[in-house]
């Protein structure tokens, strides 16, 4: 069913994720050659490729393009947005897509977004990213039993002086804070 | 000349072997890097993919924190290169971005006019500022014999570099011809290593690197040399786990390019983080290269 629904701003789907997207009013002009699919190295685990996923944006299927794992499975290789014919900044369309999929919480099936989350909030806190806690974090809560496979290479990197057990701040970690609550209360965004 | 340099969270531990040859072989070179005050994360992809904005202006503090007397930011990072390049790029294409994110570094006191500061790559210094003369001037242990697969990955070359094509690289190939190596083809030189997809999905991670790695050994490399943190994490700490899944025997040692080029300049080999990877790659060295023909430096 094509769902025609607006967003509070009063755009509908196709609009929203133009307006979320620098650069984004090109996906209008998709030519549907599929060179992103053809150069994406997840393309085959997608459930649509991004050629696919713009012509079910552009036809409005706001609830089958936000529940796909294609944005999830995106690692920002920039391969397809080099490559578009049509100048589509196709990896930040994917960006626009995961932050409106968190933001109608209709992220499934994937630790994408946990590791994200777990990955920013270190950052908030401490203003450098923090892998061991990041890595002992997101294990933890996500995939324990992993956990157990992750116990020698993390000593092995522990050992060789690759892994710290403590985290590094930043100095005036008050600037960088001021900033983000700003920006948080500018952009409206989880 | 004089740069600011952005070293990114990697750098300080899990690439410290990255950092460390970053630093020697910028010393030998003449390559005043001055680290910027108090540099904050790039936020990697993760940020980006939660909130734009608060991504855009937790990277643009580091702009904004260059000094006023330089113009130029290095970053050895891909990932960190990328986002310093797009967030500088995307406030000179949209100029209502760009007040935003103003108004969110007003709030720590500070302010970045786009276009300000040029973020570079350390390979495009190397090959560009420094240049092939005085690169070769520098050799004093040609690496004649080591056969190198060049491998770029995807941040540096797509889609903003500006010094290099992003399907053909040539820069780090003409960088290693230079030192008397042999550059092997490689056709998956762009290709990715996965990113992050190593913490969500192994099998679909592990197989891009058994892709890579593969290639690497079809092409008889000896080592494959990376300019990413992120593709010298995946492809060295994770072979072995690779080999298991696989069933395959890679050895193949994963460097920082960095790391060889201070090989090539005579540094002793623990003065450039050698030891930290996990598959060895000092072994290969001895048994191909000989010894430096001069005093290391």
């Amino acid at each position: 069913m094509i769902n025609i629904a607006h967003d509070k701003r009063g755009l509908s789907f196709r609009d929203q994720v133009v307006a979320d997207t620098p650069g984004g009013e090109q996906l209008a002009h998709c030519l549907q050659c599929g060179s992103c699919g053809g150069s994406c190295p997840n393309g085959a685990d997608m459930d649509y490729t991004p050629r696919t996923l713009f012509a079910l944006i552009n036809a409005g299927q706001r609830d089958k393009v936000l529940s796909a794992n294609t944005m999830w499975c995106c690692v920002s290789c920039y391969a397809c947005t080099s490559r578009c014919p049509q100048n589509i900044p196709i990896t930040d369309v994917m960006y626009a897509l995961k932050r409106l999929s968190l933001r109608e919480n209709m992220a499934s099936g994937t630790d994408a977004p946990a590791l994200a989350r777990t990955f920013t909030g270190l950052l908030d806190k401490y203003g450098r990213s923090f892998e061991f806690g990041l890595a002992s974090r997101y294990y933890l809560f996500n995939k324990p039993i992993s956990m157990l496979k992750m116990g020698p290479l993390g000593l092995s990197m522990f050992t060789r002086g690759r892994m710290s057990l403590v985290p590094t701040k930043i100095r005036q970690l008050d600037q960088l804070q001021a900033i983000i609550k700003k920006a948080r209360e500018l952009g409206g965004a989880s | 000349m004089k740069y600011a340099y952005y070293p990114g969270c990697s750098l300080e531990c899990s690439s410290a072997a990255y950092d460390v040859s970053v630093r020697a072989v910028a010393e030998l070179l003449g390559i005043e890097l001055k680290e910027l005050d108090d540099w904050n994360c790039c936020g990697a992809t993760e940020y980006f993919s939660q909130d734009e904005l608060t991504a855009s202006s937790v990277i643009a503090r580091n702009l904004a924190l260059v000094e006023p007397d330089l113009n130029q930011l290095v970053a050895p990072c891909a990932a960190c290169y990328l986002n310093l390049k797009k967030v500088d790029h995307l406030m000179g294409e949209h100029a209502d971005l760009s007040a935003k994110i103003n108004q969110a570094l007003a709030a720590g006191g500070l302010r970045y006019q786009a276009g300000r500061v040029r973020v570079r790559h350390l390979l495009d210094v190397i090959h560009t500022d420094i240049g092939e003369q005085a690169i070769r001037d520098k050799v004093v242990r040609p690496l004649t014999g080591l056969r190198v697969a060049p491998y770029y990955g995807c941040q540096v070359v797509r889609p903003y570099n500006g010094f290099d094509d992003p399907e053909q690289p040539v820069k780090l190939d003409e960088l290693f011809t230079w030192l008397g190596a042999e550059v092997v083809d490689y056709p998956v030189k762009t290709h990715c290593c996965g990113g992050h997809m190593t913490q969500i999905s192994e099998p679909q991670a592990f197989e891009l690197h058994r892709r890579l790695l593969q290639n690497a050994v079809e092409y008889e490399a000896d080592m494959i040399l990376c300019m990413c943190p992120m593709c010298q994490l995946n492809l060295d700490a994770y072979q072995n786990r690779v080999n298991g899944l696989f069933n395959t025997h890679f050895k193949m040692p994963i460097v920082f390019f960095t790391q060889m080029l201070g090989i090539a300049f005579g540094i002793e080999p623990k003065k450039l983080g050698f030891g930290k990877e996990i598959v060895a790659a000092e072994p290969v060295i001895r048994a191909k290269l000989a010894p430096a023909t001069q005093p290391s430096a």
